[in-house]
């Protein structure tokens, strides 16, 4: 496999355990089923105006996906597929790719950590005690019905002329089912039969979710430290 | 399906060897230090006052008396720092959970030993039951032998 291949994935969140390192120590890790997943469009500068792959992954019946996807997908000259996720890429490494290439997690081989992006559980209509960590007011001193209100949002100073508080106070609202994206984390291991990868530590989103995963944007002086050897 | 991927991943680390253990055994831990290049090992010896977890995150709590003050450690069984566990005697207990030794001072600490299911060893070894058993995963548990 050429180093150019990208490090760019689309994989399905297993469920965490732990494992032992060389030195002994317990390290908590999510165990991420990623691929086989398949080219099933390359976008290029000339045609598209930019450069891109899209991946597909996971099989799924004829009958329960559409005929425009399945002819998508046969254009590729690959099965249906459940999930198709676009990932940018540079010239170069577009050019390694071909259209119905089969990428596995050998694309990890020579990273060490990555970008992981997800949707997170949804908690619903969350009140501030639990979408942002407010104390809430005393249990007794006369609160009546107020216990996880957030008390006052704005006094006559910060709304000086408008009347209105400031933006951005944080207040109830909805809080997860949101796309996350965990940076930087630590690939500790990668089993080739089954197409598992072990990430460090946790990651967005329910098991059986979908995640996505890239080569790691920035990384603190640390681990840039270990990623260039 | 995801179950067995996370146990196949589990499968790899687990120890074949772990000796059969029980909640009011005596043991003696061997724990690997590494102290810069040289590694030893060392040993802990007390008394298994719980049980906690399963499979690759199973642990045991050992409790020991050193200089007259309670110590207790947390040893992860299946942890490659763990070079072996030797069963030294098996207490009596009817506890899951031996919290109660922390309250006890003095003989009262002591476990009586274990007299059901270990026939095999009162034979072997009628003169020196407090002899070191030399297979102790080989007690049929759940095989009331009532030692005469």
């Amino acid at each position: 496999m050429p180093a150019t291949l990208p490090a760019t994935l689309v994989g399905k969140k297993v469920g965490m355990t732990r494992v032992f390192n060389a030195d002994g120590r317990n390290i908590p890790v999510t165990v991420i089923q990623a691929g086989p997943c398949f080219v099933s469009q390359l976008k290029r500068s000339d045609t598209d105006g930019y450069d891109a792959v899209q991946l597909a992954f996971d099989d799924v019946k004829p009958r329960n996906s559409t005929v425009p996807m399945i002819g998508h997908d046969a254009k590729a000259g690959i099965t249906p597929k459940r999930h198709h996720h676009e990932f940018p890429l540079d010239p170069k490494q577009a050019d390694a790719l071909e259209l119905g290439q089969q990428l596995t997690v050998d694309a990890l081989n020579d990273t060490k950590f990555v970008d992981i992006s997800g949707t997170s559980k949804g908690k619903g209509f969350a009140g501030v005690m639990k979408r942002w960590g407010f104390k809430g007011q005393l249990a007794t001193h006369g609160v009546e019905r107020k216990h996880r209100s957030p008390g006052s949002v704005s006094g006559r100073a910060s709304n000086l002329g408008t009347g209105k508080p400031k933006k951005g106070i944080r207040m109830s609202g909805q809080q997860g089912n949101a796309r996350i994206t965990a940076r930087s984390c630590e690939i500790v291991g990668i089993d080739k039969t089954n197409n598992l990868v072990w990430i460090k530590g946790t990651l967005p989103g329910a098991n059986q979710g979908i995640l996505l995963i890239r080569p790691a944007k920035r990384l603190y002086k640390s681990k840039a430290r270990i990623a260039n050897g | 399906m995801s179950t067995s991927l996370i146990q196949a991943v589990e499968q790899a680390q687990l120890k074949t060897d772990m000796p059969n253990l029980h909640v009011g055994d005596t043991v003696d831990v061997h724990v690997r230090i590494v102290e810069g290049a040289k590694e030893r090992i060392q040993v802990f010896n007390g008394v298994i006052i719980g049980r906690k977890g399963s499979g690759i995150a199973q642990t045991i709590t050992v409790r020991r008396i050193v200089a007259n003050e309670g110590v207790e450690r947390v040893f992860p069984l299946h942890s490659p720092r763990i070079a072996e566990i030797h069963v030294k005697r098996h207490g009596h207990v009817r506890r899951a959970k031996l919290y109660y030794l922390r309250e006890r001072v003095g003989k009262k600490r002591r476990l009586r030993d274990r007299r059901r299911g270990l026939g095999h060893l009162v034979q072997a070894a009628p003169t020196t039951p407090s002899a070191e058993p030399k297979a102790p995963d080989a007690a049929p548990e759940g095989e009331p032998v009532l030692a005469s």
